[in-house]
């Protein structure tokens, strides 16, 4: 049964890795609902995070091919309830909708949005929270027009207590002080 | 202590470092600064201009599979990198340690569309299991050890490292250290000795076990270890076709070749065995035919050095994740000795079915006329199995695999997951420099000969006494194959000509001669294997002879057959 799945890789942060990541999806023609790349706490390991919806079988098959790549450390899996996950979304509406009632602004409370910026043409809000979130929001909103309206890709922390890279990292300087 | 040289330079030291003695390569405006610095190293580095870059790539290829160590081809930017790619993809599918160095563009014209400029880095992402552009001249001797430490260590494969031309001239403080390992890659995981113990425990138990071995156990050079397990737990054992000569072709426990066009008994067997054990191979849909039919009753133990290998295609019951030899000497002191007797019978009288019904016809033709299977055995015989035997690919590359006879290990170079016309010529040249002491008998058809029948150049030029025999039956024979089988003799496009071969041979220098009747059979591959130098024996086979055994495509391993269906 095909289901969403998150998937997150570290990686050493080298040019050309993201396009041997996207490969391995694109090999098998799964697509990526959601991407995002950026420097993990561990300074030059980039972290991946990828949303797909595919069977447990692909996502195993895929996070091994993942793993598999020369600069990545690791790869996981993740069902969505093992991961707190969030993504941010940024609306754009006229400051004069705003402003001619409170509706508006008793949708940025409800949907517990803020306002990030407020110009004499526009207002820009910002919402954090799972994607049927600030889609729910964006569709609240819109019957005030929104005039732009931009949402990040996925980025998601395990619910164990433990920081797998940091325990990773240390195993395989075990296992590599063995070796040498 | 470090020395002030330029990145030319740099790249050839490195590659001495790295204790590489042979160079295949075709130069061009963006690698010549690098040729220019190789014209001083005549001594310790040779190098073979090949006729094309695909002619290059592929002979590194045979010369890394017969000698075991990393092979180097160089080519140019733009259209010689991109020659390059059908032999890195070759490399990738059969995990060939290749380093191809191209060079590119100058840095400041990267991605301005210059003259001869090609992303060869993005072109070559998915067929290489690293690639690296250098575009600063002090990373040459980091990067260049990690190119070999990658391309050789754990599952090898092709590495590309592409040279920006400005950082070919300038000038760095060299100093070469060889790189022993990479945060990020772990070529050999610890063994898991729990696993090693459940495999073992699971032989032990076994009633009808069946090996099956891959190229792994050349890789990791466990030829030995292999022997002695299959001997002391009396195992009967079968190749793939990049597994073959690990084991001799006439140890009793060998019982053939796995596969499409394997032996009819490792096929029909793998669905009567109550253990599988996989060494180093990774079920190749040419192995195993339809997956969901494929030894369902089976356990299979998989041992494995590739983690992303195991559960890929065929479930593992008992994984065990390592180097092949490491496992195999952890496994032999817990496997019991045992006799299978009754069990590898059932080998044996497979086999006499399949050689009254194929083999014997296929190996002795009475007709007057020529079988490949026939010039395979007499080619074989004529060199006493001491022979490396390189082939092209299709009907020509099946017969090669079914009837050579082995005695020694990597003894055979053939192209086997990509499955490349044109790669056996090439291929050839590359395994005679690899072992210059053992003769070469290459087997190609002349549709795939015609494909790189340039680098007869290259063979005249540098003498190479490779043996080339031209299987001609005038036909694209595997595809006409196919066609007979499953289009209704529809021979779409598969009557092939080509020129007189002999005289092409001729006008190169080289020897040649054509066989047209049995009767001159083995006196022509006699005076061919005597012959101090290269020579080239066309015969003109049976036009419309098939390979079997063969597995339809999307079968059963157990529906094999051993003729043409008469319906």
């Amino acid at each position: 049964m095909k289901q969403e799945y998150i998937i997150t890789a570290y990686s050493e942060n080298h040019i050309g890795l993201l396009n041997r990541i996207t490969i391995v999806f694109t090999r098998r023609k799964v697509n990526i609902e959601s991407l995002t790349v950026s420097e993990s706490a561990h300074k030059g390991i980039s972290k991946f995070t990828i949303v797909v919806i595919v069977t447990e079988e692909q996502v195993k098959k895929i996070v091994q091919q993942i793993d598999k790549q020369v600069e990545v450390l690791k790869a996981f899996y993740h069902t969505n309830d093992e991961m707190i996950y969030q993504e941010i979304a940024l609306y754009k509406v006229a400051t004069d909708d705003l402003t001619e009632s409170d509706k508006i602004e008793t949708l940025i409370r409800k949907h517990n949005a803020r306002i990030l910026e407020i110009t004499k043409e526009y207002t820009v809000i910002e919402k954090t929270g799972h994607k049927e979130d600030t889609q729910e929001f964006f569709n609240d909103l819109n019957q005030f027009r929104v005039m732009q309206f931009i949402r990040s890709g996925r980025i998601a922390i395990t619910k164990s207590p433990i920081e797998r890279l940091s325990e990773f990292l240390k195993e395989r300087d075990e296992i590599l002080s063995e070796t040498d | 202590m470090k020395q002030r040289i330029n990145g030319s330079e740099a790249i050839i030291r490195s590659i001495i470092e790295e204790g590489i003695d042979t160079i295949f390569g075709y130069p061009g405006g963006a690698i010549m600064p690098v040729y220019d610095a190789l014209y001083d190293h005549g001594e310790k580095l040779k190098h073979i201009l090949t006729r094309h870059e695909q002619g290059a790539i592929h002979a590194a290829q045979g010369y890394a599979r017969v000698s075991g160590k990393t092979s180097v081809c160089f080519a140019t930017s733009g259209p010689g990198a991109t020659n390059l790619l059908t032999g890195i993809t070759d490399a990738m599918l059969d995990s060939t340690p290749v380093v191809c160095i191209t060079g590119q563009v100058a840095s400041p014209l990267l991605g301005t569309d210059a003259f001869q400029e090609s992303d060869i880095l993005g072109m070559s992402t998915p067929v290489t299991k690293w690639n690296y552009q250098i575009t600063d001249v002090n990373e040459i001797p980091e990067v260049m050890a990690k190119a070999f430490y990658i391309a050789s260590s754990g599952r090898p494969g092709p590495v590309l490292i592409d040279l920006a031309k400005d950082v070919q001239f300038a000038m760095l403080d060299f100093e070469y250290k060889k790189c022993n390992s990479i945060r990020s890659y772990m070529p050999y995981l610890p063994i898991d000795e729990k696993q090693v113990e459940a495999a073992a425990e699971a032989i032990n138990k076994a009633k009808k076990p069946f090996l099956l071995f891959g190229q792994g156990v050349l890789f990791s050079q466990a030829e030995e270890e292999l022997k002695q397990l299959v001997e002391k737990a009396d195992i009967p054992a079968a190749w793939t076709l990049l597994g073959v000569s690990a084991l001799p072709t006439n140890h009793p426990l060998n019982v053939g070749m796995l596969g499409m066009h394997g032996n009819y008994g490792p096929n029909i067997k793998t669905n009567e065995c109550d253990l599988l054990i996989a060494v180093g191979m990774r079920f190749d849909d040419r192995v195993t035919g339809k997956v969901a039919a494929y030894a369902p009753q089976a356990k299979v133990i998989h041992i494995e050095v590739d983690p992303a290998e195991i559960n890929k295609i065929i479930p593992a019951h008992y994984p065990v994740l390592g180097d092949a030899k490491k496992v195999l000497s952890k496994l032999i002191p817990l496997v019991n000795e045992n006799k299978h007797t009754d069990w590898i019978q059932e080998f044996k009288d497979a086999y006499e079915t399949e050689f009254e019904k194929v083999i014997k016809n296929d190996i002795y033709r009475n007709n007057g006329k020529i079988s490949m299977g026939e010039v395979v055995r007499v080619a074989s015989e004529k060199t006493n199995g001491d022979a490396i035997c390189v082939t092209d690919v299709g009907q020509q590359q099946m017969f090669a695999a079914r009837y050579f006879q082995f005695k020694h290990t990597r003894s055979m170079v053939t192209s086997g997951g990509l499955g490349t016309m044109g790669f056996g010529l090439p291929a050839a040249v590359g395994a005679q420099f690899g072992r210059p002491d053992r003769t070469v008998v290459t087997f190609i058809g002349d549709g795939g000969f015609q494909m790189t029948m340039q680098e007869l150049g290259t063979i005249a030029q540098e003498n190479i006494p490779v043996k080339i025999i031209i299987l001609n039956n005038n036909f694209l024979g595997m595809v006409r194959q196919w066609q007979d089988l499953f289009f209704e003799k529809r021979y779409s496009f598969t009557n092939i000509s080509g020129p007189d071969f002999v005289k092409l041979a001729e006008a190169f220098g080289i020897p040649a001669q054509r066989v047209i009747s049995n009767s001159e059979l083995e006196g022509a591959i006699s005076e061919m294997v005597n012959h101090n130098g290269p020579y080239l024996l066309e015969v003109m086979v049976e036009k419309e002879d098939n390979v079997f055994p063969m597995v339809p495509a999307g079968a059963s391993v157990s529906d094999i057959l051993l003729e043409k269906p008469t319906t």
